[in-house]
């Protein structure tokens, strides 16, 4: 389905993750951020930067994963992107969120 | 004579050793299997032995017996593979090869979670992604009394991502048939955002956990075990308490992967998503639950890649370009107890969809929907993958790309 996003109009799933990621920008992120009232700030910045990298190679995002990579902690990582680190950080960053196979 | 080195004798290298003996001219080119194991598993059984439908002698094989005649098998411990050379160090040999397929599969690792393989692990703390521990968790099973049965996936990507789901479904059916299903609470934990992700899946399947009583926790990311409380505490400081836990450990690529400086974090090696050729060396191929790709790691999924890349290996041979083919095509059936299953098929780009399996209009199985024929099929597929899948035989009108004929695509 479209929606409009900072004045404009993206692909998103019924929860509103990008399908596409080519329509991100960081002003689109910096707006589906404020739904969950965070206020996007360098360090928000470098991780979504680093998820959307891992994304791009293929590689499954794991909260554990995160703590090994140490790109951040996972106490900062939850206080980053309260209420679900991995699901919020990744609708941020424009990629789907963790799933499985069905 | 040139070399071709299979390592690991699993689902995956056992089909390739098959796929290939007869394929490649025997004039030119010895064939090598490597595996340290004697016997060859037959791993969605283990999904069965806890509840004791299968017994011990129904999901293991010697795996000689399934290697075939023309193909050199060598059982040893694979000490490192050494790409720059084209090498193998085995523990106290080394191995030529022109062409390496790897197929050293995934295991768990219990040890990457603090207090997971501790004090309780085969007391209280239990996986039944091994042999033994389906096994000390039958025995367990047959004993226990009842209390708070905790069923937890630990992260992604695991082996068979459906099997932690199905045991929750099947442990309510044990117990009700035991006559104590009032005396166990059962609670599925998972660091996904629901028991069932995608949008179909959820919507045709969201009745289930309901249905069977099974309580969700859901974007739980454990950080530890606790023993002396018996409960799992994850990063956010959220706690869930067992008397028995059934937990999915950390899935990861064989050592060996990692002190080859072949793998990824979690030693799996990244490799063509179409073509199966590693990405790191063009004589590398690499095959089933090794490799990082976004498929399943499921013997469904190996034994499509298994058709594709046996095309590839020939072509490689003949200095042609390689297929780019494999769609990430899994068909899997889900227990969902009661004597019934569901089936899935579905590919990297199509999500499990409803309708009917393999043929269009008719079935006899059904896709994404509760049949007691589907549960049949999971029980017949036993048979078929000793007789017929690992040995490389063709199951027909099962194709090796999905197809969306008879599928309710929107």
């Amino acid at each position: 389905m479209k929606k409009v996003i900072a004045q404009t109009e993206i692909n998103v799933n019924e929860e509103g993750y990008l399908t596409d990621f080519a329509q991100w920008t960081k002003e689109i992120g910096t707006e589906i951020a404020t739904d969950y009232n965070i206020e996007m700030t360098d360090r928000h910045w470098e991780v979504v930067k680093w998820i959307q990298e891992k994304v791009n190679e293929g590689a499954a995002l794991s909260i554990r994963g995160i703590k090994k990579s140490g790109v951040i902690d996972i106490k900062s990582f939850y206080a980053l992107f309260p209420g679900g680190p991995l699901k919020v950080s990744t609708k941020i960053a424009g990629v789907p969120k963790p799933k499985s196979c069905i | 004579m040139k070399n071709l080195v299979i390592l690991g004798a699993g689902t995956a290298g056992t089909m390739m050793a098959n796929h290939l003996v007869s394929k490649l001219p025997k004039k030119e080119w010895e064939i090598t299997i490597v595996d340290q194991y004697k016997t060859h598993y037959y791993q969605p059984g283990f999904l069965f032995l806890p509840f004791d439908i299968y017994n011990e002698n129904q999901v293991k094989k010697e795996g000689k017996k399934f290697i075939p005649k023309g193909v050199n098998y060598i059982q040893k411990k694979i000490d490192r593979i050494i790409s720059d050379e084209n090498k193998i160090s085995l523990e106290d040999e080394t191995l030529d090869y022109d062409i390496l397929i790897i197929a050293t599969g995934s295991k768990i690792a219990p040890d990457e979670v603090e207090g997971m393989q501790g004090k309780n692990w085969q007391k209280s703390v239990f996986d039944f992604y091994t042999y033994e521990g389906a096994l000390a968790l039958r025995n367990k099973l047959r004993e226990w009394e009842g209390g708070k049965l905790v069923v937890h996936i630990t992260e992604m990507p695991i082996k068979c991502p459906v099997a932690p789901l199905e045991f929750a479904f099947l442990a309510d059916s044990y117990f009700k048939k035991k006559g104590m299903r009032d005396k166990v609470e059962i609670t599925y934990v998972t660091p996904l955002s629901g028991a069932f992700t995608k949008e179909k899946c959820s919507k045709s399947l969201g009745y289930l956990l309901k249905e069977k009583n099974v309580n969700l926790e859901i974007d739980f990311a454990i950080e530890r075990v606790d023993n002396e409380n018996s409960k799992i505490i994850d990063y956010a400081d959220k706690e869930v308490d067992f008397d028995l836990l059934v937990t999915v450990p950390t899935n990861m690529g064989d050592e060996v992967i990692g002190r080859s400086g072949l793998g990824d974090d979690l030693n799996f090696v990244p490799t063509h998503h179409n073509t199966l050729q590693s990405l790191a060396h063009e004589n590398i191929f690499v095959i089933g639950d090794a490799t990082n790709v976004p498929a399943s790691k499921a013997g469904s999924v190996a034994h499509f890649q298994a058709e594709t890349l046996t095309d590839n290996i020939l072509l490689y041979v003949e200095g042609k370009p390689l297929k780019e083919e494999f769609d990430g095509h899994a068909n899997c059936f889900i227990e969902t107890g009661e004597n019934k299953a569901l089936l899935i098929d579905f590919n990297y780009e199509y999500e499990p969809v409803e309708g009917t399996f393999p043929f269009a209009g008719i079935g006899p199985l059904k896709l994404l929907k509760e049949s007691v024929f589907n549960h049949w099929g999971k029980l017949a597929f036993r048979w078929i993958y000793w007789n017929m899948l690992i040995k490389g035989i063709p199951i027909p009108f099962v194709s090796r790309n999905m197809s969306t004929k008879g599928k309710k695509l929107n």
